[in-house]
């Protein structure tokens, strides 16, 4: 079956976060307890029950009025070279036929290595050791109704098509063709995701460089991630049969949290 | 609105000024987008750049309350380009579909001769004498034309002597916009004059909410018509209703000043039908002037027949003695502001709101709050206990201390009831239900029929005058069914028990009944027309989709659209054409006027603009208050002298009897303040304040403020900040923004803060309601609250 990917368009999109809440309402999400921090936006980050945010940056521009406002999606980019679908060392995060990075919640063990190693700081967990086990939560582009032909929920109550789904490779298309269209406007006008990654299932148009969008500007999956897959994933199998998985992952969240921080700051 | 929300996607360029639509209407961007696809500019122009602003090709600030001047001196431009470049516009519709040729009364004179006034000001009594305003009539009682616009007397002479005062430099000190975004403004919107393109102006409550409010439309109706923009796809003038059906409640006559389908509300020297009519009905001894307003007896008879039935004769006029009667400006005498002043002082007892929250929308809510303690009693009708309905319990009063009884009536959601909305469109369309209401919550329509039986049944015991309640006709059914209501709006002719075609078949002899003319048609022996759903659009696929639900008047979905074709009747743009006269007969939308084209048949045919006894569109309009032109006043509370005239401000608006001691003055109060809505939250906000999914997006209250003013104060982002008015105070959130920025007015730094008024103290997020500061002041012809431009003063909390 062909792949399929959402389209997000930053130039047609008014920020009136009608994905927010029709994400909401599709996955009976809870409402966030926020405060509003001297901008539009909020929830502050994405959560166990915010799967999707729209993130507002205020810039000076040439344009009439001398500024601008981008609209950019934070929300899971559905990576062909998914970051999370290596490290999960229960095999609870996992890729759907159709390309879309989706999760099984009775495997998930809560810990963490898929929110340490997401390049962009998508998937998030709930719960802890006082109360119950962790669980991860995120998009998982709703595959539920993706699989019975629906769009999913956040691009069906789009009032500007600001976001498109369908097949991947009609939206590179479509993608390349409106980033040509605002060259001459945007000339930073970019596809984000047509290869990053092997190729997002949520790719961008954006009108500036992708780190004013606050989007990472070359993604990558971590080394230790690929280590993790090939070497120590099998170790971590074995360390869950002798049982002391408490302590062992423990250690290697440890370490992939500071390798995960070193990488970041050698980026920027 | 002229056009319908779907022909957005026709236009060429789109003006959203007194609007946002990004977030007040953000389904209708949809059609923006589609526009801006086919290569349309969209300009934004407000005091804020806002969500719509981030998509516009061209943004303009200016100074809240400034939009006359703004229009004034693109009408200036757009008149001047005329003069220079004549086959740049559509001369043939300026002569011929506008009052530009007509002569006007030689003693009228303007503000440009009477510093800022028109003639007939009876400054006293804050209104005009419009004897001056008139044409000069031929000796066949016919208004003269001029078609050269050459004689000093004649309309567009008159407008350019006007207008002169409104050069780019005048227009920017006083607005604070910058020249060269001005003049690129004036060129881009110029430019859909040309023959086949099509402009179109998208307003809202940043338009209205002014003292004068009014003529900041008339300005855009002004420039619509010099562009050829009215009537045809892609143009018009957009008035963007903020609520599903508030398009409806203003057809059904839920103002003070008129009765349902626009006729005139019944004053106390309207001792009998006959003085009523005769004071109303226009007439013409044009004979090319179709005069539609010439119908309004049929229309009062047959509305008569719909509320007394049987009780409705000949010989009881009617029953029009039964209606009651105001005794002077209703507008000025029972509109909001005077409303509210009459419940501060005791005059009126008991309230009713159904679906509304005067504690957080009215003017001025410190006094509008202390008025409802005034009442006897109060009913609200609502889906939650609004701040109205918990006014008695708000922070700082002791509810000890108020004797006013209230019932909180809960009311059915619009998911839970069937009925017709009307949209900003025109289109009348059938809501199925969806849902049971919880608990005891009932329809509106429910509430008001039980009401309605137990007044009549307590009316039956005696009492003074009771036939005017007693032979009402109130037959909605048991439970009261929307079906039956749209019946009897619609109208029977009552020879036959059938119900009418359309208005055309209404008769002024008491032999058909309608409850609304304009709504008559949408409801026939063919079926309920609201309910239609067919997708087609034939034959012109401009989108009209002419068989989806009705639209009122006779399913017409461009209003004026013979002005969209030449006088052969071939459009202008013959790539979206409404209307087209093809083999003797027009295709396409329905006619205004199913009358041959003008040089077709220069007998058989009618002006275009059939609601004017004249049978154009008026450039002079001699039918508001405050003037025929429109003319920049300040508003009440402003931080300069009128830059224009010694008039600072409107001389006929509404002054609220509490207004004069609570006006903010520039040296106490430097900053001008405007408010709006967010696109998460809802009105006053009970719609979405009690919804944790809009809450979690907007928590809390704040007050948008450029980076400039911040430093100057010593407020930080998020900080909090106390604003205060003449009137009132709170403290609120700072945003700090760069989408704020002073502004240079007449040579002086202005600052201009912003603030959304959807807060209050009753659901899951509260917060400081913005309209503690706004006045009691309206516009002079509505009497619309002037929300949208007062001083304040701001401090660090």
């Amino acid at each position: 079956m062909a792949e399929k990917a959402i389209l997000f368009d930053s130039t047609k999109c008014t920020a009136c976060r009608g994905c927010m809440v029709a994400c909401k309402q599709w996955w009976g999400l809870e409402g966030e307890k926020t405060q509003n921090f001297g901008s539009y936006e909020n929830p502050p980050d994405l959560t166990y029950n915010t799967w999707i945010k729209m993130k507002f940056t205020e810039i000076e521009s040439k344009r009439t009025g001398g500024v601008d406002w981008l609209f950019t999606r934070r929300s899971c980019m559905h990576c062909t070279d998914a970051a999370c679908v290596k490290v999960c060392p229960s095999g609870a995060l996992y890729h759907a036929p159709l390309g879309n990075v989706a999760y099984n919640n009775d495997l998930c063990t809560g810990c963490g290595y898929c929110a340490e190693f997401c390049p962009f700081n998508v998937p998030k967990l709930q719960g802890g050791a006082a109360t119950v086990i962790r669980k991860m939560n995120k998009c998982i582009m709703c595959i539920d109704r993706i699989s019975n032909n629906q769009e999913p929920s956040c691009v069906k109550t789009c009032p500007t098509d600001a976001l498109v789904f369908g097949a991947r490779q009609n939206l590179v298309n479509t993608g390349k063709e409106r980033v040509q269209e605002l060259k001459s406007t945007y000339p930073n006008a970019y596809l984000y995701g047509e290869k990053e990654l092997g190729g997002l299932h949520v790719m961008y148009v954006l009108t500036q460089l992708p780190q004013v969008h606050a989007l990472p500007t070359n993604p990558e999956v971590p080394v230790t991630a690929i280590a993790w897959k090939d070497v120590l994933k099998p170790a971590g199998y074995a360390l869950a049969g002798l049982a002391v998985i408490g302590l062992g992952l423990n250690y290697l969240a440890a370490r992939a949290n500071a390798n995960a921080k070193a990488e970041s700051k050698s980026k920027h | 609105m002229t056009n319908g929300w779907n022909d957005i996607a026709n236009s060429d360029c789109i003006l959203v000024i007194g609007a946002n639509c990004a977030e007040n209407h953000p389904a209708a961007f949809g059609h923006i987008m589609t526009a801006k696809a086919r290569g349309a500019k969209l300009i934004s122009v407000d005091p804020r750049f806002t969500r719509t602003s981030a998509k516009a090709d061209i943004y303009a600030p200016l100074r809240s309350g400034t939009d006359i001047a703004f229009i004034n001196g693109m009408i200036k431009y757009v008149i001047d380009d005329i003069e220079r470049n004549p086959s740049n516009y559509i001369m043939t519709y300026i002569l011929e579909y506008t009052n530009a040729p007509f002569l006007i009364n030689p003693d009228f004179k303007g503000p440009a001769e009477l510093d800022g006034i028109f003639s007939g000001l009876n400054a006293d009594a804050r209104s005009y004498n419009t004897a001056t305003w008139q044409y000069q009539l031929d000796e066949n009682g016919v208004p003269k034309r001029d078609k050269t616009l050459k004689d000093p007397n004649c309309v567009f002479q008159l407008m350019k002597k006007h207008l002169s005062r409104y050069d780019v430099d005048k227009v920017s000190k006083i607005t604070g916009t910058p020249k060269d975004v001005y003049l690129e403004i004036c060129k881009t919107f110029a430019a859909t004059g040309k023959t086949g393109k099509a402009g179109n102006i998208l307003y809202a409550m940043g338009t209205t909410q002014h003292t004068h409010g009014t003529q900041n439309i008339r300005a855009y109706a002004i420039l619509s018509l010099l562009l050829a923009n009215i009537g045809v796809s892609g143009g018009g003038i957009y008035a963007m209703r903020g609520e599903h059906n508030v398009q409806g409640s203003t057809d059904m006559a839920l103002l003070a000043h008129i009765l349902p389908g626009y006729l005139g509300i019944v004053i106390n020297k309207d001792v009998t039908l006959q003085d009523y009519l005769k004071r109303l009905t226009p007439t013409t001894k044009d004979p090319l002037s179709a005069n539609w307003w010439g119908n309004y007896p049929k229309y009062v008879v047959s509305l008569l027949k719909a509320w007394y039935g049987n009780g409705a004769t000949k010989d009881n006029d009617f029953g029009f003695g039964y209606l009651p009667k105001v005794s002077g400006n209703a507008t000025a005498l029972h509109s909001w502001i005077p409303l509210f002043e009459a419940m501060n002082k005791g005059t009126i007892k008991g309230l009713f709101c159904f679906g509304q929250n005067p504690a957080v929308g009215g003017p001025n809510s410190n006094l509008e709050r202390g008025a409802m303690d005034k009442l006897e009693w109060l009913v609200v009708a609502d889906l939650w206990e609004t701040e109205t309905a918990a006014f008695w319990k708000r922070p700082g009063t002791n509810p000890v201390n108020i004797k006013t009884e209230v019932f909180v009536l809960p009311a059915a959601c619009h998911y839970e009831k069937e009925g017709t909305v009307s949209n900003s469109s025109r289109w009348v369309q059938w809501r199925y239900k969806a849902a049971n209401p919880p608990g005891e919550a009932m329809a509106d329509l429910e509430i008001i029929d039980e009401l309605g039986r137990k007044i009549k049944e307590v009316y039956k015991s005696g009492g003074k005058y009771t036939d005017p309640i007693l032979k009402m006709t109130w037959d909605n059914g048991h439970p009261a069914s929307s079906d039956k209501v749209l019946r009897e709006i619609n109208g029977h002719d009552l020879t036959t028990g059938k119900l009418v075609t359309n208005f055309v078949s209404l008769k002024d002899d008491g032999t058909t009944s309608c409850g609304e003319w304009v709504y008559c048609g949408c409801y026939n022996e063919e079926g309920n027309f609201t309910k239609r759903r067919d997708l087609n659009d034939t034959p012109y696929k401009i989108g009209l989709y002419s068989k989806w639900t009705w639209c009122w008047p006779l399913n017409r979905r461009v209003v004026y659209n013979r002005a969209s074709v030449d006088l052969n009747g071939e459009p202008w743009d013959k790539e979206h054409p409404v209307i087209w006269w093809k083999d003797g007969k027009w295709t396409g939308d329905v006619p205004d006027g199913g009358f041959p084209p003008m040089s077709v048949d220069p007998k058989a045919t009618r002006l275009p603009f059939i609601m004017r006894n004249e049978g154009v569109a008026r450039l002079f309009g001699m039918g508001l208050a405050d003037g025929p032109f429109p003319e920049h006043y300040e508003p009440w509370e402003s931080p300069v002298k009128n830059p224009m005239s010694g008039t600072q401000i409107n001389p006929t608006c509404i002054i609220g009897a509490s207004a004069p001691g609570q006006r903010g003055t520039s040296d106490k109060y430097p900053y001008v303040a405007t408010t709006y809505r967010l696109v998460e939250h809802w009105q006053t906000g009970p719609m979405s304040r009690n919804l944790s999914w809009l809450c979690e997006l907007q928590p809390d209250m704040f007050v948008e403020i450029s980076e400039e003013l911040a430093k100057e104060k010593g407020v930080a982002n998020g900080g909090k900040v106390i604003v205060e008015s003449a009137r009132g105070q709170f403290e609120a959130i700072a945003l700090v923004t760069k989408r704020l920025k002073p502004m240079n007015v007449d040579g002086k730094v202005i600052h201009e803060i912003g603030m959304p008024w959807h807060w209050g103290y009753s659901g899951l997020v509260t917060g400081p309601s913005a309209n503690v500061l706004t006045p009691h002041v309206g516009d002079a012809n509505t009497a619309i609250p002037e929300y949208k431009a007062f001083l304040c003063n701001l401090k660090k909390a």
